[in-house]
């Protein structure tokens, strides 16, 4: 964080916190609407003015969500998915990041502009021989073809390399290396730990993309058992007409758990994301 | 998405201290085995396919079916297709639609942000992140209810000032709009925690010499503020190209049951979602292949123009 000096003296305006309430209002009322909504009956909800007040119908409507899609399932589903992409990037990112911070090798730094470079391939278009990958090693329908492909992403070791290179100098690393420790003791017991928080964050980045990942479980998965969370929404705005509030229900316990982690680790997160960006 | 292209130390590290000391052959293939996951992980299911959709889209290729080599037919096919033309138009509107502004707010936001001062801080920064946190789908699904012709909460508000309902979802320009704003939503609050990261990588002491010398806030924003943005706002009018032309989640659900043509007239039917049109419910691989090919080519296309134009078009010194 920086330090805190006034910026040329001047006092914060009246509009400067207008419009950044404007802001905060405009990121948190969706989430409020969709409450609102999600806890309705029909009735109410085509009611003009409209009820802005939640209604009493919430267990109603979470029930038929449990009733209509196996929505357990598919939050088992999306955790499985999400903790294991989360889990294998903070690892897999870190190691990687940690050969490009910290190790000498042949076509290193060669190999690690590739790695930037893929950030710009926009690999989403080529979902149809994806598709045809997946197909052939008999992962349709399962989540391990949700799973394999996210374990390790570019961004990711970009990000862990910046974190070890500036946050472990290189006296422990030999230290440890003249104690006799090989390469992985000098990652797992020595580098990991110190960029523990980093690794963290990304995972949690991993995690919460993951979660939310739509376009890719829509094609693969098949049977509602194997339904991700956000693909079980899907399938509940099919079946609208059973009742306006039902597809608002169920996004809301879908995106529930996330806002629970959010108030928990959100501080972090922020800190993960500014530290991680641009530095002038 | 996120952070520089560029490495933000200049080169990389001069001494790499993991010095094999015993150079045994394990510890000489170690670095290899640690970055291999990322590189067979992208060979596998990103540049395999990618260099295979080149191939795919030369044929008439039905999944279960016969795979008839045709040429370059489908890409023929396609440049006269009006979905086709439509689905492009769609795309670079809607990215326009939900770009500019959003950017423009981040940067607007982000200077209020930098400010020392600012009391609540935490809060503004952190319910800009949710968004993020929050399903594009749950989103399309909650904004296309508020935005809703006839009971939408929006619309309400509009007609209580005396104006017409628009039809969001069933008109071109509405629904264009439509998915822009829940791009838009989602994102700008990332882009502007972007943003004033690097603001806050300005030392103080510039802005404190400005004012010194009689530059006020707009002028601190226009001279000081906005140049050392500039690798970030490349950095995000980049990122943003790449992404916003490849939206599809928010127009598959802005129209329930119209799917994968985003209502009756394919009026926000984008390229993406008209190639999961033909490829999973048409099931003409080959032609969707040729839609990935010809969205390639726009994708790198705008990108490179918009990062030839970011990065030479300089404030006006004064």
């Amino acid at each position: 964080m920086s330090t805190k000096r006034p910026r040329s003296g001047d006092r914060v305006r009246w509009w400067a916190y207008a419009l950044l309430a404007l802001a905060a209002f405009a990121c948190l009322f969706p989430l409020y609407w969709m409450f609102v909504v999600a806890t309705t009956d029909t009735a109410t909800a085509i009611k003009l003015p409209p009820e802005i007040v939640p209604g009493g119908n919430f267990f109603h409507l979470a029930g038929l969500v449990f009733s209509t899609v196996p929505f357990v399932r598919s939050i088992v589903n999306s955790l499985i998915v999400a903790g294991a992409i989360g889990v294998g990037q903070a690892v897999l990112c870190a190691l990687a990041g940690f050969a490009f911070a910290k190790m000498r090798f042949r076509g290193r730094d060669a190999l690690f502009l590739f790695v930037v470079l893929t950030m710009t391939v926009p690999t989403q278009l080529a979902i149809v021989p994806q598709y045809m990958i997946i197909s052939s090693l008999g992962w349709v329908d399962t989540l391990q073809a949700l799973i394999v492909p996210g374990l390790a992403n570019a961004f990711g070791i970009f990000w862990m390399r910046q974190h070890i290179a500036s946050a472990i100098s290189d006296e422990i690393l030999q230290a440890a290396r003249i104690d006799g420790a090989s390469t992985w003791q000098i990652f797992w017991r020595v580098a990991f730990p110190l960029v523990r928080p980093a690794a963290f964050v990304l995972g949690l980045l991993g995690f919460v993309t993951a979660w939310n990942d739509f376009l890719w479980p829509f094609v693969v998965l098949k049977s509602p058992e194997m339904y991700t969370v956000q693909i079980a929404i899907k399938a509940l705005q099919n079946s609208f007409n059973i009742d306006l509030g039902l597809a608002m229900s169920g996004s809301f316990l879908a995106t529930l758990p996330l806002l629970v982690l959010f108030v928990f680790v959100g501080r972090r997160m922020v800190a993960g994301i500014m530290n991680g960006a641009f530095k002038g | 998405m996120t952070t520089s292209i560029t490495p933000t130390k200049a080169g990389l590290p001069p001494a790499p201290p993991v010095e094999a000391a015993r150079r045994g052959f394990t510890e000489i293939v170690a670095p290899y085995a640690y970055i291999a996951p990322f590189f067979v992980l992208f060979a596998v299911f990103g540049l395999i396919p990618l260099l295979f959709t080149f191939y795919v889209a030369l044929f008439d290729w039905n999944p279960i079916g016969e795979h008839v080599f045709v040429g370059l037919d489908n890409f023929s096919r396609l440049l006269g297709d009006v979905r086709f033309w439509n689905a492009a138009r769609n795309t670079v509107s809607i990215w326009l639609l939900s770009t500019v502004p959003q950017l423009l707010v981040a940067l607007v936001l982000a200077h209020m942000l930098n400010h020392v001062r600012l009391r609540l801080a935490v809060f503004f920064r952190m319910t800009m992140l949710v968004p993020y946190i929050t399903s594009v789908a749950a989103t399309a699904i909650v904004f296309s209810q508020m935005f809703d012709r006839d009971y939408g909460l929006l619309n309400w508000l509009l007609g209580l000032v005396g104006f017409e309902h628009i039809d969001f979802t069933q008109s071109v320009m509405g629904s264009h709009v439509l998915i822009a704003v829940m791009v838009a939503w989602r994102w700008f609050g990332y882009t502007t925690l972007l943003y004033l990261a690097s603001l806050q990588a300005v030392p103080r002491a510039i802005y404190e010499a400005a004012a010194v010398d009689g530059a006020g806030g707009a002028r601190q924003f226009l001279h000081i503020s906005l140049p050392s943005l500039r690798p970030v706002i490349v950095f995000t009018i980049v990122t943003s190209t790449i992404g916003g032309l490849q939206i599809f989640t928010e127009a598959l659900l802005v129209n329930r049951g119209a799917a994968s043509t985003c209502g009756p007239i394919r009026q926000c039917q984008t390229l993406t979602l008209f190639l999961f049109e033909q490829g999973f419910t048409q099931f003409k691989f080959g032609y969707a292949a040729a839609i990935g090919v010809a969205l390639f080519v726009m994708v790198v296309a705008l990108a490179g123009l918009n990062y030839f134009l970011s990065t030479r078009i300089r404030p006006v010194k004064g």
